[in-house]
């Protein structure tokens, strides 16, 4: 027999819980694993019972990701669920919100939402939002910021409710699924990766139960609590496009023309580089263009970095870009390639991006390419409110790759139908001026005058450098100069900078 | 101009207006515009149309525009085609001469 207390220091010992005593001890499990993993208890019958177990309750905070696009069943499926139960005064915290999303409408109006953390609205809610439907303002935050804000605790998850492609019976979940190559698919969980390990409660809703062990996984067991098993998590077709297909528009193609060179003349494409692109047309033309030069002058890129495209996959898998940080797989070909390339390498939210991590990716590239629905002549970028003022866009990693880059080139056509692109001022600031570096347009690059030595090289490359008042000038020479938008003195949306601090504010249109 | 029947001129093409204009018994333009870029460049259109049929000399007639983000000078071309059209008349000359 043991005299606990007669051992010198024990109480001083951490993790020591008294001595040991068999009869207090659970009996061993003795079945056949395949059928042990058959009553995880952390499995449940339904959406309700997670919530119930969770723990919800009035005025808490769920969140969700948005890997799913505009395919996501989950959030509509859980807030239906939780304003059946009666829980009111939520706030959601997702990491963006799109277009299918405006049955959310319904609950704002019922008092099940009272706020909203998001990186983007879109369509009908967007619209409503625009049009004064909540009395707390939308907290816009990039996806870096809202890493910070939840690593640092100031953004606190009391449930998250995270859909996966693949999950076994204890919560190993992932955004595809090796055992087979049925069912939906949206590569990397990188946004979702960072609510399952803070959240207080985190609930696996899965189509997809897989056997243990669903490895490799995104999300690992240690950080899941629940997981549910529904019919389907969401619409494959608008959870993934197949490739994402090339640009014939002319315009495009001469952005990309002129971006490429830019590039090259820049002093910042040389071996070993590191580049993001964005998913839009000229994004993924300059990726095209980048290649044949890359080939040309057998130049390697060191790490590709984040939302993923089958062109930059492409490059990886012939050996021109060594590694992939994957946050977000924009195309089914990124997604395979998550799933079959041993260093194409999922990352969070906050390895991404995160200002408060001091090896934050976006930290370390040479070069980002991002698109712009307004820039003015601060440089100011707006990727939020269309030219009637209406919220339809996501602030997304812009501001935090923009910040990030040695070199930040934003491409963007100088007109886009009859509505100049670059203007006096932007309708809200996403992205601040002194972090973007060049602006390519269809008639001409300008640069940021912080950046003299890169107007130098552009320059004596032969490029068709001007500067941004130029452009403006030229813009409203062709178009004519754009009537304001008129808004109200009221608050709508808060856009918070990377380092959650207010950057601007987007106001209610005015009917 | 006398609008002796109904004229019509343009596209609903992007970047394109199409204006359609009709005979009317009493004094004055009336003009309806639908425009995708209505809150930015909605009075500038309204005047290039009106201004356009003034230099022409139209006085009586309903016009109905529907407009995709087109140019002041695509307004105005498809503007005075349905003019032409309207009255009828092939008297016109290009390349600016009817808008002397």
């Amino acid at each position: 027999m043991i005299d606990f207390d007669s051992i010198p220091r024990i109480k001083e010992v951490s993790a020591c819980h008294g001595v040991y005593d068999a009869n207090n001890c659970e009996r061993k499990n003795v079945d056949r694993f395949d059928d042990r993993q058959k009553h995880s208890v952390k499995v449940l019958p339904s959406i309700e019972e997670a919530v119930r177990r969770s723990g919800l309750k009035d005025g808490m905070t769920v969140s969700f990701h948005h890997h799913f696009r505009n395919g996501d069943y989950i959030v509509n499926m859980v807030m239906d669920v939780i304003a059946k139960m009666g829980i009111k005064n939520l706030t959601v915290a997702a990491s963006s919100l799109t277009d299918c999303h405006w049955p959310l409408i319904e609950h704002i109006k019922n008092g099940v939402i009272t706020h909203i953390e998001t990186s983007g609205l879109r369509g009908k809610l967007a619209e409503a939002v625009s049009h004064g439907l909540m009395d707390f303002p939308v907290i816009f935050r990039s996806h870096g910021g809202r890493a910070a804000a939840i690593e640092s605790g100031e953004l606190h998850i009391d449930v998250a409710f995270l859909g996966a492609p693949s999950c076994d019976p204890y919560g190993n979940a992932n955004g595809y699924n090796r055992d087979s190559e049925e069912g939906s698919c949206c590569g990397s969980l990188g946004y979702a990766k960072l609510d399952a390990l803070y959240a207080d409660q985190c609930v696996i809703i899965t189509d997809h139960l897989v056997s243990f062990p669903n490895t490799p996984f995104g999300i690992p067991e240690s950080q899941v609590e629940y997981v549910v098993v529904v019919d389907n998590i969401g619409d494959p077709k608008g959870i993934m496009s197949g490739a994402t297909r090339f640009t014939k528009n002319p315009k495009e193609l001469l952005i990309a023309n002129y971006a490429t060179k830019a590039i090259e003349a820049s002093g910042y494409f040389e071996d070993n580089f590191s580049m993001q692109m964005g998913s839009g047309g000229a994004s993924l033309a300059v990726a095209r263009f980048l290649r044949e030069r890359m080939i040309e002058k057998d130049i390697k890129c060191r790490f590709a970095l984040g939302g993923i495209t089958g062109q930059i996959v492409q490059m990886h898998e012939e050996g021109l870009v060594k590694k992939i940080l994957d946050v977000q797989s924009f195309d089914l070909i990124a997604a395979n390639s998550l799933k079959n390339n041993r260093f194409h390498q999922q990352i969070d939210a906050s390895y991404y991006a995160s200002y408060a991590n001091s090896g934050a990716a976006v930290s370390q590239l040479d070069f980002v390419i991002l698109s712009a629905l307004e820039v003015d002549t601060d440089f100011n970028v707006n990727v939020m409110t269309g030219s009637d003022g209406v919220i339809r866009g996501a602030v997304g990693g812009h501001p935090d790759a923009a910040a990030g880059a040695s070199m930040t080139v934003v491409v963007c056509p100088l007109l886009r139908g009859r509505i100049p692109t670059i203007c006096s001022h932007v309708n809200t600031i996403c992205t601040p001026g002194r972090t973007v570096d060049v602006v390519v347009t269809d008639q001409g690059i300008a640069v940021n005058p912080l950046r003299p030595e890169l107007y130098e090289r552009f320059a004596a490359a032969g490029l068709p450098v001007t500067t941004i008042e130029k452009l403006h000038e030229r813009a409203e020479k062709i178009a004519g100069i754009p009537a304001p938008i008129e808004y109200t003195d009221r608050i709508v949306g808060v856009l918070m900078y990377r380092d959650n601090t207010v950057l601007d504010v987007i106001r209610q249109v005015k009917d | 101009m006398e609008i002796i029947s109904t004229g019509v001129a343009g596209t609903m093409e992007s970047s394109d207006i199409i204006v359609r204009i009709e005979p009317k018994d009493t004094e004055g333009i009336e003009l309806t515009l639908e425009s995708a870029v209505m809150q930015q460049y909605g009075k500038q259109i309204k005047k290039v149309i009106v201004e356009t049929l003034e230099g022409l000399g139209v006085t009586r007639a309903y016009v109905d525009a529907v407009d995709k983000g087109a140019l002041d000078c695509t307004v105005a071309a498809r503007t005075l085609a349905a003019a032409y059209r309207g009255a009828q008349s092939t008297d016109f000359v290009w390349d600016g001469g009817a808008e002397k």
